[in-house]
């Protein structure tokens, strides 16, 4: 179960189990994932898959087994400053709406205390990559954006600090089809200007192919097959 | 007057806003502390605002008359839209934007003061806008404990049955509201996510203009001089009348004088004269036994004003002599009808018992020496429950038909006006009722020419003075100060 090559990994989890009103959700999980790898976890909804995201930048903690990221337990980390290492791309994609989609793409830096112009910049820079150009999109409101523009600014804002690790919940599992396939694509063209390692779930079999170097399934908090 | 009334509500709002909005955070956030806050502001709520400034009152601290006590209750008020509308604000927003700001690595901190706060704002002013209406609202019952504003026409309006006047203060209230309203409207709207916005420093200036403008208001207020005598009154025409005889008769004399007229009823100018926030104010004998001092009713005038000068004595304060008039009660009906039945005294008003309405003031009601008292002196018992309105309004009652017999004054001058026939006590039981000036005993101690002035009035005022005083008032619409002026020419 465990495809570990090279390097120690980026982020492995060990005998995990996370059991949440009840109900086990999580079940003596293990996983590996090597730095700059791409993996696809498919599952059902409610297999789990967004529980094993949280845990990977502790917004939750195992009740037993340990999540180690950078070769450290995130019980360790300082959360927050594990957060602004793991980028965050949601399916409800939660843009700021009273900041516009500069200052959306540009929060995390000025989080991390970037100087204005550096982060302006760096906005600019992202716009660009995820097809937006900043002269048209820099000053909009994200109401006044299509919902794909508005997952591509989602997809920029989570890597504006350039983490090492991005995470992806369903990322576009709210748009329709046409739009779907167009953001695939796009972030296939990103994948290869960036180096991150990426955790992607979803619920959609193409789109685990399509963006997964490796593709794992979860079934019943376990991870039953990979390829 | 407006000053005034603006001090009250910003310096109440303001503070509300300080204390409602971190009360908001808590009670959206820690839902275990926040619902009995929001309970205990609901509460303060649904108190009455004029019992509210009565259980405020005696408090030490924020209790007595002025506008401290007027703040403290408008604050109470403010905190219950600012506290559910700042909670509401925050637990309304999208949990995707909550949960991104999260999953980015904001501390709690970040999230309240970069997300939450600023999309809760439109929320927040929209709760500080409703608060400041109701505010301005509800400070014209401020007037009742002297605390000013615009409440005081209305009050002065009331009592001289005047609607004119009642406008003047009604009419600035409703303006000032529809202005806040507006204003407030607009800086919400401006709020609103996603738009081109009021330069982040927006809400801090409003703060800072508010703030400024309640310290100038409040500067115009802090004019009372620090000797001056205080001089009050209760909130009825004739009080108001007493009052500027007792303020012109000090101030011919040289002395400085602030007024602090229309303070509400007997208990108010009570409380304000034992706590020192009045020096002087003019009561009746009859009304300090039975309602103020619990004493048993005595009915002989001599024997009654030494009880009252003995007991006040002991709480520091003087009673000087009477200045002449009675202002007893008066069973009045209309003069049409005691010449059309014959009714001449109130053993008579028993032939009408059973079609009759009696219509009462507050005090009279409840008073052991009112009703009660009166119905058990004469057998009366009236088959209609009385109707228990404001003292002014009784008279316009009974000329408009609403009631048919009413208790008035003696010496009100709507008696004559309104074409009123007085029933003849004649199984003598109201006690007297002479008016007295009380005067705070360590005032006459600093200032002996305080009792020389007042002394010159003893005896002087007569029943028909007083009618006469009190119908140029609210029968021609005069002056209260002018009217007093021509009375004290004639008496030079």
């Amino acid at each position: 179960m465990d495809t570990t090559r090279g390097d120690a990994p980026i982020v492995s989890l060990a005998g995990v189990r996370f059991a949440y009103d009840g109900r086990i959700i999580l079940d003596d999980l293990n996983l590996s994932i090597a730095a700059g790898e791409s993996i696809a976890l498919l599952g059902r909804s409610g297999a789990g898959k967004s529980t094993l995201l949280k845990l990977i930048n502790r917004l939750i903690l195992p009740q037993s087994g340990t999540v180690l990221v950078e070769g450290r337990d995130t019980r360790e980390w300082d959360p927050i400053a594990l957060r602004r290492r793991t980028g965050y791309v949601l399916q409800e994609i939660g843009l700021f709406p009273h900041l516009t989609v500069e200052d959306n793409v540009a929060l995390v830096p000025r989080l991390e205390g970037w100087p204005v112009p550096r982060r302006r910049a760096r906005a600019h820079e992202l716009l660009e990559l995820v097809g937006l150009p900043p002269s048209e999109f820099a000053a909009r409101w994200p109401r006044e954006l299509s919902g794909g523009q508005r997952q591509r600014v989602g997809v920029a804002r989570a890597l504006a600090v350039d983490p090492p690790i991005v995470l992806m919940d369903e990322p576009f599992g709210a748009l329709d089809s046409s739009t779907r396939e167009e953001l695939r694509s796009e972030f296939q063209r990103i994948r290869k200007h960036l180096r991150q390692t990426v955790v992607l779930v979803t619920h959609d079999r193409d789109e685990a192919f399509a963006l997964g170097d490796r593709v794992t399934v979860l079934e019943h908090g376990r991870l039953t097959c990979a390829s | 007057m407006i000053e005034r009334h603006l001090f009250l509500v910003l310096w109440s709002t303001l503070v509300a806003t300080a204390v409602g909005l971190p009360a908001g955070i808590l009670a959206a956030h820690r839902p275990r502390i926040g619902r009995p806050l929001l309970a205990a502001a609901s509460i303060a709520q649904t108190i009455p605002s004029l019992a509210l400034l009565g259980f405020l009152l005696p408090l030490p601290f924020i209790g007595g008359i002025g506008p401290r006590i007027a703040i403290v209750a408008l604050i109470l008020y403010a905190l219950l839209p600012i506290v559910r509308s700042t909670a509401a604000g925050l637990r309304t927003i999208d949990p995707a934007v909550i949960d991104a700001g999260v999953a980015m690595g904001m501390t709690p901190r970040q999230l309240l003061w970069l997300v939450e706060l600023p999309l809760a704002l439109p929320s927040i002013v929209a709760g500080i806008r409703i608060a400041t209406i109701v505010g301005i609202g509800t400070a014209t019952i401020a007037a009742a404990i002297g605390a000013g504003g615009l409440g005081e026409y209305i009050f002065r309006g009331l009592s001289m049955v005047d609607s004119t006047v009642i406008l003047a203060g009604a009419i600035p209230a409703a303006l000032l509201a529809l202005i806040a309203d507006g204003a407030l409207t607009w800086v919400e709207r401006r709020l609103a996510p996603g738009r081109q916005r009021l330069s982040r420093a927006a809400p801090v200036a409003i703060a800072a203009a508010s703030l400024l403008i309640a310290t100038l208001a409040a500067g115009e207020i802090r004019t009372a001089r620090p000797d001056a005598i205080v001089v009050g009154s209760k909130n009825f025409t004739e009080q108001v009348l007493l009052g500027e005889l007792l303020a012109q008769t000090l101030e011919r004399r040289g002395l400085t004088v602030t007024r602090k007229l229309n303070l509400g009823g007997s208990f108010i100018c009570d409380r304000a004269i034992r706590s020192g926030d009045i020096d002087a104010y003019v009561e009746y004998t009859g009304t300090a036994l039975a309602a103020i001092l619990k004493q048993p009713i005595v009915k002989e005038p001599e024997a009654a004003f030494t009880a009252v000068r003995d007991a006040y004595g002991r709480a520091g304060l003087s009673v000087l002599p009477p200045l002449g008039f009675n202002n007893t009660f008066a069973i009045v009906v209309r003069g049409a009808d005691a010449n059309a039945l014959g009714l001449r005294t109130i053993d008579d008003l028993r032939r009408v018992e059973a079609q009759w309405r009696p219509g009462f003031g507050y005090e009279f009601a409840e008073r052991t020496d009112g009703y009660a008292g009166l119905s058990s002196a004469y057998g009366l018992h009236f088959t209609t429950p009385p109707r228990v309105m404001d003292l002014d309004l009784v008279y316009r009652a009974l000329a408009s038909r609403q009631v048919d017999v009413i208790a008035g004054d003696a010496t009100s001058g709507l008696i004559a006006a309104l074409d009123l026939a007085m029933l003849q006590d004649n199984r003598g039981y109201f006690p007297p009722y002479h008016a007295v000036p009380i005067v705070r005993s360590a005032v006459l101690l600093a200032h002996p020419e305080v009792r020389e002035a007042l002394a010159q009035l003893a005896g002087k005022i007569s029943e028909d003075d007083m009618r006469a005083m009190n119908a140029a008032v609210d029968v021609d619409h005069q002056d209260a100060a002018a009217t007093v002026r021509k009375l004290l020419a004639r008496l030079d």
